[in-house]
Order: C-alpha cells, then sequence, then structure tokens
C-alpha cells in the first residue's frame, strides 16, 4: 500500500435502515493536505465521517488509518462533531470541555496531570480563546463554540482530524482564523478531513476534495473534480435512478451484497 | 429522635438520587429513570415472595436487575421493534409495574410488610421501627439508615472514579465511542446505578415517589448552575432542603411524608424558574432603557 | 365456567356497566393516543395521568363528598394545567422536555398523595373510593360514570371525524400546517383537551399510574399493522377494547386485583405478538422476507452462470447446449446443496430442463436469463457513467443490484444510457 496514505476507505457500503446511505465508496486520502468532502444535503458526507470513526458499523468494506485498523489507531485520529449534536446548556466551561480531549481509554480512571492541562490551556491559546477559558459554554457565540470543539480536537494530539461542517454558523472572521490553524497544522503534517458545503470557497481551502453523492463520484485536486459534469452528477438530480434503487432496496429488505460476489 | 433519623435517611435517598439524577437528566433519559423506579416493582416482589425478609441481599440484587432488564428493554424496543423512544418507555415501565401489582394482589394478600400503599409512598413514618440495637441502650439507628449509607458509599465511589466517564457521556456519546471507550458498557453501569438506588430506595419512599427526588433537585440544579460540580452541589443543597421542609410540613398538616417532600422539591423548583424569569426580564428591561437612552442622547 | 357464563351474560349488572365503560374508555384512549404517539408526545398522557390525581382531591374537598362532576372537573382542570406546565418549562427554560415531563408528574402526584393523605386523616366520610383513582377498580364504575364516558366518547370521535384533516396535518407536520394557515394552535389546544378528556374518563377503571398505558400501547401495537392511519385507529380501539374486556373479567374472576394491571398485561402481550407476527414490520415477517429474497438471488444467479456459459461458447442463443451441475460450478461459486436444491426449483417452475443429470435452458429460462444478465450489465454501465467507479470494481458493485432493479427502473435505464440488447461484456 501506498506510505502517504492517511486514510484508506475500501469499498465502503453503509446503511440505515435497509436503504445504503454510502454505497461502494473507495478512495485512498493522501497524508498532510488538507482534505474536502462535499456533496449536496443527505448524500452521506456526515455517514462517511462516522464510519470512518467507527462510530457506524459499516455493513461490507472497511476502513484503514495508516495501514492499521482504527482500533489501534484512534489516539492518533480526532473527530469534530457538528456544532448542533450537543447540548450547549451543559454545566461545563471552555476549560472543561477542551479537557476531554485529554481523556482517554486508558486514562478515564486516573486524575487529569499537569502536562494534561498545560496542553489544554496551549490549545486554548490557540484558538484564541483565553480569556473565555471558565465561561460556561451556551455563553458564546457559534463561533466560539465551533473553536472550542477544534481546541478539543487540538488537545487530543492526532494525527488526522476529522471535522463535521465547522464553518457553519461561523462569522467570517472566525473561518479565517480557524482556515489558518488549519493551514499551520497541514505544514506540520497533520491531515485534516472537512466536510464542506460552500461551494464557492472549495478551490480556496482545500488541496484535495471528495465530492459524494450515496457514490464517490469524483476525488482528487480541485481542478480535477470541479468539472461540470462531476458536479451535474452530483447534483444535478441525475442520480434520481440512485436512489429510486436505494429505496427499493430498503423496501423490500434486499441485501446489498452478496456474500460470493466473487468469480 | 425518630424525625432526626427520617430526616437522615430521606436526606441520603435525595442525595443518591439527585447525584444520579444529574447524569439522567444531562443525557436526556429523566423518564428512563421514572421507569426504572416503576420497574423493580416486580423484582423487588420476586426476591421477597422467596426470601420471605426485606432485608435480604437477594431481594436487591434481585431487584437490581429488573431495573436493567427495563433499561434494556426500552433499548430493544425502540431499536429492534422501531417503536418510537417515548413510547418504549411508556410501554416498558406500565407492564413491568403492572407485573408487579399482579403479583401483590395476588401473592401478597395481607401482608403488612408489602401491599400498595408501601408501593406508592414507602414506609417513611416507620423506618425507625425497624432498627439496628447493639445492647439495650445503644440504639445505633434504624437499619434503612445503614443500607442507604451502604448505597451512598457505591454511588460516591463510582461517581468519583467514573467522574470522566460518565461526564463525557452525559455531554457527547459519539464524542465518546470517537476515543475508543466502550459507551455501552457506562451507560449500563449508569443504569445499575440508578436501579439500586431506586430499589434500596422503595422501602423509604416507594417506587413511584422515587422519581421526584430522582428529576426535581437535579433540574433545579442545573437552572442555577454553569458547571457539572456545581450542579451537583447544588442539587445535594435543594433535596436536603426539600426533605427538611417537606417533614416538618408533612407534621403540621398530618400528611404523607414522602409526598410531603417531594411536594416541596416541586415548589421549589418553580420557586427558583420563576424568581430566575423575573431576574432575567428585569435586567433586559434595564438594558432595554440603558439603549433607549443612549439613543436619546445620539440624537441629541 | 360459571364465573365467564355469569359474566357474559350480564347477570350482575355491574358487569354490564363495566363492559359497556371499559368500551367507552379504551375506544376514548386509543383513538386519541393515536394522535399522541403520531406527534410523539406519548409521556404527556403519562404527565397528565398522575397530575390527574390533585384535581380529583381538590374537587372531593371542594364538594365535600364523591361528587362525580366536582371530582372530574378537578381532574379535568389539573390535567390540562400539567401539559400547560411542561410546555412552560420547555419554553422557558433550558430544562428539556422528558425533564420537564418528570418534574410535572412527580410535583403534581406529589400533591396528589399530600392531598389524598389530608382526605384520609381530615375525617371525611364517604372517602374510602378515592383509592380507585391510584390503581383503577373498573367494578366501581356506576351509571351516572356511565353516561359521562359515553358522552366523552362521543366528544371524542366527533371531533375526529370534524376535524379529521386537521389532525393528521398538526399531527404530521405542525410547521407544514402553519404555513397553509391552519390555526395550529387551536388545533393542538382540541387535541390536548381530549387526550385529557380522555385519560380523566380512563383513571377509575386503570389508575393514575397505568392510565398511560392505554394512551400509548394500543397505537404502538396498532403501527406494526397498518401504515394507514384510518386503518390504524380502527385496529388500535379493537386491541384496546378486547384487553379492556379481557382485563375486567379477570379482575372480576378473581375478585380484589385490581382492572388496571391486567388490562396493560394484555395490551402488552398483543403488542409482543404484533412485534413477531405482524405482516409488515413483524419479526417473522421479516425473516420470512429475507428467505424469499435468498431463494430468488440463488435462482437468478444460476440461472446467470448457466447463460455465461452459453456465452463462453458463443452459443448464446442455443437451446440445445446442455451442462452438468459441475459446469456451472465452473462459471460461479455455488454451494453444491444450494445448488441442487437451486436447480429443482428451476426444473418446477420450467425455467430449465434435465437430461440425465444435464440440464439446458428451457425458451423461458433463456429470456429470464437474458433479462437479468442484461440488468446486471446495464447497472455496470450506470455505475461507469455516473459515478468514479472504475471498470475494476463495477463488477461486484452491481451484484446483487440486478435482482431487484423493477422493469420501470430498466427502462429509465434503457433511456439513460441509451442501450437496447445485451450489453457484450460483464467487467
Amino acid at each position: 500500500m501506498n506510505e502517504n496514505c492517511a486514510i484508506e476507505v475500501h469499498n465502503l457500503t453503509t446503511t440505515y435502515g435497509g436503504a445504503p446511505v454510502l454505497w461502494d465508496v473507495d478512495f485512498d486520502l493522501p497524508a498532510g493536505k488538507i482534505i474536502g468532502v462535499i456533496g449536496p444535503n443527505g448524500s452521506g458526507k456526515t455517514t462517511l465521517l462516522k464510519t470512518i470513526m467507527g462510530l457506524l458499523e459499516p455493513s461490507s468494506g472497511y476502513v484503514k488509518i495508516f495501514n492499521q485498523d482504527l482500533s489501534k489507531m484512534r489516539e492518533k485520529i480526532a473527530y469534530v462533531p457538528q456544532r448542533e449534536s450537543v447540548d450547549w446548556d451543559f454545566p461545563a466551561s471552555v476549560f472543561d470541555v477542551v479537557m476531554m480531549g485529554r481523556y482517554r481509554k486508558g486514562n478515564l480512571f486516573k486524575r487529569t496531570n499537569n502536562t494534561d492541562i498545560e496542553i489544554v490551556e496551549e490549545c486554548i491559546e490557540k484558538v484564541g480563546l483565553t480569556e473565555f477559558r471558565n465561561r460556561q459554554i451556551a455563553q458564546l457565540s457559534g463561533g466560539q463554540q465551533q473553536r472550542v470543539f477544534i481546541a478539543r480536537a487540538l488537545a487530543q494530539k492526532a494525527d488526522i482530524y476529522l471535522m463535521d461542517e465547522p464553518f457553519v454558523g461561523v462569522d467570517a472572521a472566525t473561518e479565517n482564523s480557524i482556515l489558518s490553524l488549519l493551514e499551520e497544522m497541514r505544514n506540520t503534517g497533520k491531515t485534516v478531513l472537512i466536510i464542506h458545503h460552500d461551494l464557492q470557497t472549495v478551490s480556496d481551502y482545500f488541496d484535495y476534495l471528495v465530492l459524494l453523492n450515496t457514490r464517490l463520484i469524483a476525488k482528487g485536486t480541485p481542478q480535477d473534480v470541479l468539472t461540470e459534469e462531476n458536479l451535474s452528477n452530483a447534483y444535478g438530480g441525475q442520480l434520481t435512478l440512485l436512489a429510486k434503487v436505494a429505496n427499493l432496496i430498503k423496501e423490500n429488505q434486499f441485501p446489498i451484497r452478496e456474500k460470493d460476489v466473487d468469480l | 429522635m425518630s424525625d432526626f433519623w427520617i430526616i437522615l435517611t430521606a436526606s441520603i435517598v435525595a442525595i443518591n438520587a439527585g447525584l444520579l439524577g444529574c447524569f439522567l437528566l444531562l443525557r436526556k433519559m429523566a423518564m428512563v429513570g421514572d421507569a426504572i423506579s416503576h420497574a423493580v416493582l416486580p423484582g423487588i416482589v420476586v426476591a421477597y415472595y422467596f426470601s420471605g425478609d426485606k432485608t435480604s441481599g437477594l431481594l436487591l440484587l434481585g431487584a437490581t436487575l429488573t431495573g436493567v432488564l427495563a433499561a434494556f428493554l426500552i433499548d430493544f424496543l425502540s431499536r429492534k421493534a422501531k417503536i418510537q423512544g417515548d413510547a418504549s418507555i411508556g410501554i416498558t415501565y406500565t407492564l413491568l409495574f403492572a407485573v408487579g401489582m399482579i403479583m401483590i394482589s395476588s401473592w401478597m394478600q395481607g401482608n403488612v410488610d408489602i401491599d400498595m400503599e408501601c408501593v406508592l409512598y414507602g414506609d417513611i413514618a416507620t423506618i425507625h421501627m425497624d432498627k439496628i440495637i447493639v445492647d439495650d441502650n445503644l440504639y445505633l439507628g434504624p437499619r434503612a439508615f445503614y443500607v442507604e449509607i451502604i448505597a451512598f458509599a457505591i454511588i460516591g465511589l463510582s461517581l468519583f472514579f467514573g467522574f470522566k466517564g460518565f461526564k463525557l457521556l452525559a455531554f457527547n456519546i459519539d464524542y465518546a465511542r470517537s476515543l475508543g471507550i466502550n459507551t455501552g458498557k457506562w451507560h449500563y453501569a449508569l443504569m445499575t446505578l440508578v436501579s439500586l438506588t431506586t430499589v434500596v430506595a422503595f422501602e423509604v419512599v416507594g417506587a413511584v415517589l422515587v422519581v421526584g427526588f430522582l428529576i426535581i433537585p437535579p433540574a433545579t440544579a442545573q437552572l442555577v448552575s454553569t458547571k457539572l460540580r456545581e450542579m451537583l452541589l447544588f442539587t445535594c443543597l435543594f433535596g436536603i432542603s426539600a426533605v427538611i421542609s417537606g417533614y416538618y410540613l408533612a407534621v403540621w398538616l398530618n400528611v404523607s411524608i414522602t409526598g410531603s417532600m417531594v411536594m416541596v422539591s416541586g415548589i421549589i423548583f418553580f420557586a427558583v424558574l420563576i424568581f430566575q424569569r423575573i431576574r432575567n426580564s428585569s435586567k433586559q428591561k434595564i438594558e432595554f432603557t440603558e439603549e433607549l437612552t443612549q439613543y436619546d442622547q445620539a440624537n441629541k | 365456567m360459571q364465573t365467564f357464563i355469569d359474566f357474559i351474560s350480564f347477570k350482575d349488572p355491574n358487569v354490564f356497566y363495566v363492559v359497556i365503560g371499559m368500551i367507552c374508555i379504551n375506544s376514548s384512549s386509543a383513538l386519541i393516543g393515536s394522535f399522541a404517539y403520531l406527534r410523539k408526545r406519548s409521556l404527556i398522557g403519562d404527565a397528565v395521568a398522575h397530575s390527574l390525581l390533585p384535581g380529583i382531591c381538590l374537587g372531593f374537598i371542594m364538594a365535600g363528598e364523591k361528587n362525580m362532576i366536582y371530582l372530574f372537573f378537578g381532574a379535568f382542570f389539573t390535567g390540562w394545567l400539567s401539559t400547560y406546565l411542561v410546555d412552560y418549562i420547555v419554553n422557558k427554560s433550558k430544562i428539556k422536555q422528558d425533564a420537564a415531563i418528570g418534574i410535572v408528574l412527580s410535583s403534581f402526584f406529589a400533591l396528589g398523595i399530600v392531598l389524598l393523605t389530608f382526605i384520609q386523616n381530615g375525617g371525611y366520610s364517604d372517602q374510602g373510593g378515592l383509592n380507585h383513582f391510584l390503581f383503577g377498580q373498573a367494578a366501581a364504575i356506576n351509571k351516572d360514570e356511565l353516561i359521562l364516558f359515553a358522552v366523552i366518547l362521543a366528544v371524542i370521535v366527533g371531533s375526529i371525524i370534524l376535524f379529521y384533516r386537521s389532525f393528521i396535518i398538526v399531527s404530521f407536520n405542525s410547521d407544514y400546517a402553519k404555513s397553509i394557515g391552519l390555526p395550529v394552535r387551536s388545533i393542538e389546544f382540541l387535541m390536548t383537551s381530549l387526550t385529557v378528556l380522555a385519560i380523566a374518563a380512563g383513571i377509575q377503571a386503570l389508575g393514575v399510574v397505568l392510565m398511560s398505558a392505554l394512551i400509548v400501547t394500543p397505537a404502538a401495537a396498532a403501527r406494526f399493522w397498518s401504515h394507514k392511519l384510518k386503518r390504524m385507529l380502527f385496529i388500535a380501539v379493537v386491541f384496546s377494547v378486547f384487553s379492556g374486556l379481557l382485563g375486567a373479567y379477570i379482575s372480576y374472576a378473581n375478585s380484589n386485583t385490581p382492572t388496571g394491571p391486567w388490562v396493560v398485561m394484555i395490551l402488552s402481550i398483543i403488542t409482543l405478538i404484533s412485534f413477531v407476527g405482524s405482516t409488515k414490520r413483524g419479526i417473522l415477517a421479516r425473516y420470512l422476507k429475507a428467505r424469499k429474497n435468498k431463494s430468488k438471488i440463488l435462482l437468478e444467479n444460476i440461472l446467470k452462470a448457466i447463460y455465461h456459459y452459453h456465452e463462453r461458447q458463443n452459443l448464446e442463443n442455443d437451446l440445445n447446449l446442455v451442462l452438468a451441475s459441475a459446469e456451472i460450478l465452473k462459471v460461479r461459486r455455488f454451494d453444491t446443496t444450494e445448488l441442487q436444491k437451486g436447480l429443482n426449483q428451476l426444473i418446477r417452475r420450467g425455467f430449465i430442463g434435465r437430461e440425465n443429470n444435464n440440464y439446458f435452458l428451457t425458451e423461458e429460462g433463456m429470456t429470464e436469463s437474458k433479462r437479468i444478465v442484461r440488468l446486471h450489465r446495464l447497472w455496470e454501465q450506470y455505475l461507469l457513467k455516473r459515478t468514479s467507479m472504475d471498470i475494476f470494481h463495477v463488477h461486484s458493485g452491481a451484484e446483487a443490484i440486478e435482482h431487484i432493479l423493477s422493469p420501470e427502473i430498466e427502462k429509465e435505464l434503457e433511456k439513460e444510457l441509451g442501450i437496447v440488447g445485451i450489453p457484450k461484456e460483464d467487467f
């Protein structure tokens, strides 16, 4: 396998209630790049991230992180969920949430040590929230909340970062500062995979793109991916047939793959 | 003297239930707590029927398992049978509670220890009759008190050592799983603790009203706290205040002690809620007038 | 047996009241409960049921006796207040709905217990029956109450008939209802009031703790059997009334046992049976469907393999070509017993014929196998055209899909790809 491959997704199919949401998706992602995942609403972007993260069980195919199983690479990979996925009324301060980035399977029962605290302070500073470190998370703006999540991921000290829509509900200034932070991370060799929906900015933001609509439509550099044909395949309603078949599969509770596929 | 022991025992019930209730509430599983507290009834009756003794460890174990079973059943109904989450809770607890009631009405005829009244509000007024006496002069307090203390030790230690895990689970379960944490184990650990709490509280406050201890003080605390530790602390304070004032109110009016405690707890909740609303709206009013004056000055 | 005959012959006039009462109560709650279920507000019923207790006690204290009208209006008032408070807490604070329900439920119930013990210790005469509201005693239903229950049922049925469409739209999507100008608030108010009415009617028989089962469980059980609302309402009513009557009978036959628990038990058993045996969503139906799918896939794969064999010999249309099962296995891997079973079934269906342990396609079998191979290849072409799949992956991506493509989809594929006949090759 390619030495420079951060994430290998092999023939991945994930179903929801019987219908395929991701269907035979297959790609390798290069390390040390900022990679965008784009596609219309309901095209399986979040499902892709969750399947890579092991939060959803694929019905076929597999994911490898640096050629290893996810279970061995947990500490190398950090996940930033959608901002709406948590209840921001939770009684916790910025510091508390970022500290969760230092939690590990192995240290849940241990007390936090000084190294952890130093790392957390440093990450809060990196996202520019030091003056808010003791504030309750409900009393932050949308952009600040997003930065808390990014700081938490930074505190994990991972090599790969998966971010689900980090630019949603964020003002332009914050978006720029997040972006320069991501570029800084890339320059130190980190891989960042981002779900994004604003087609205007994709070619400026990303080194590599994955275009999804249940199926993988295209992958590669922005120039290669952002062709008219690819975009109309993904966004232009050209895939109605695909949706109809997915629906048939769901209605008939049909297996999406047979056990004996080769030959 | 019995006043003192009743208040002390009920306070520990309130602390045990409240601490766990905080995590249930933050996980939006308050009604699962309600379901578990109803669902332990058949477990308690079966264990009592076979051991013939309210104090047996078998009783606690058996009944605790029924509560965990209820949590499992709710999960099963909503995931496998695709019944809505709400409805799964409703179906599970009414079924298990009904089973318990049928057992009581057919096995426990005329039994003084378990009857439907005790299911409703426990035996808090008489807990001092079942007491631990070392010799004639040394009265160590009611047995229920010691049961609660042991439960408190278990819950306190679990929460102390598992604090990070329970907190992570409550804040963001997907994130916890992304760290490779087995969230299923933590979930059932919490369910077991809740079940244990409601089982040991059964004797004191009954199966139905315990939910008031489980949910109301944490909810009140959530209104006023900005940190999890703060919320846990306030929960204990609100719980204990409700116990003390509820007790004296009950004595004064000659009514059910447990009912009165939970009722006072509810009153405290609504008082805090309304106080907060008034304060917030007056704050907004001040800000609004300030804005107006600024606007006026700017226009001049 | 004797008790059963006594029961159905209404020998005891009370039995007649109970039967009619249970029919009214259970139909009311099943009907309005179905809408609550669709609105995903099942547990509100729980809060309402518990909150009736203080209302009943207040009504009793005000009247000084068990006056049905006072009790009923007291119950209706506190029941309604509880739904209002739940909404108030959710809208005005950071407390979420489930916790709000728990808070209201336990506070009101505690208040009810306080009032109940106040009445019991306060020297009121005639307070004996109040206990029945806790756990339910259908036998205590009397003639006046029966009339009340019938009126409530009539009101609920009437409202549902009158406002059927509004109820559906509001239950299904209240934002949409607002956008087309329906008075959503008033409709929700009406639905809530009807729910409180139904619950208030039922607690006499079921008790406050278990009453919410009559709201939730029939709807959940009926949901397994139908996707159509009207049919679902009907099934929910049938399930609920059946459980009510059976429960009342068991309680009658074993005097001293409360009615509520038995009704709930029977309802739950019906739900379980529905879950297992329902023709639409039950696990049994799902299992049968999976088996059917599996056999369809096997048969079609065998036909496909035989056709591939034909292709390899360049004898696509030759009906005289015979082959042994070993040769099929060279084209595609099959489990040998499965293959034998499949071949036998294909012979029975007239797709293939047998000649001394050799097999050949019949004319029908030829058409069918061509159809399947064609679908597979059309799908491959579609994947190549529309997705980034390369020629090394399309074949496995199209496996399994040819078995499900319908004739309409086949036509659309033809149109989109501009292909007639069978594309030449599998990838």
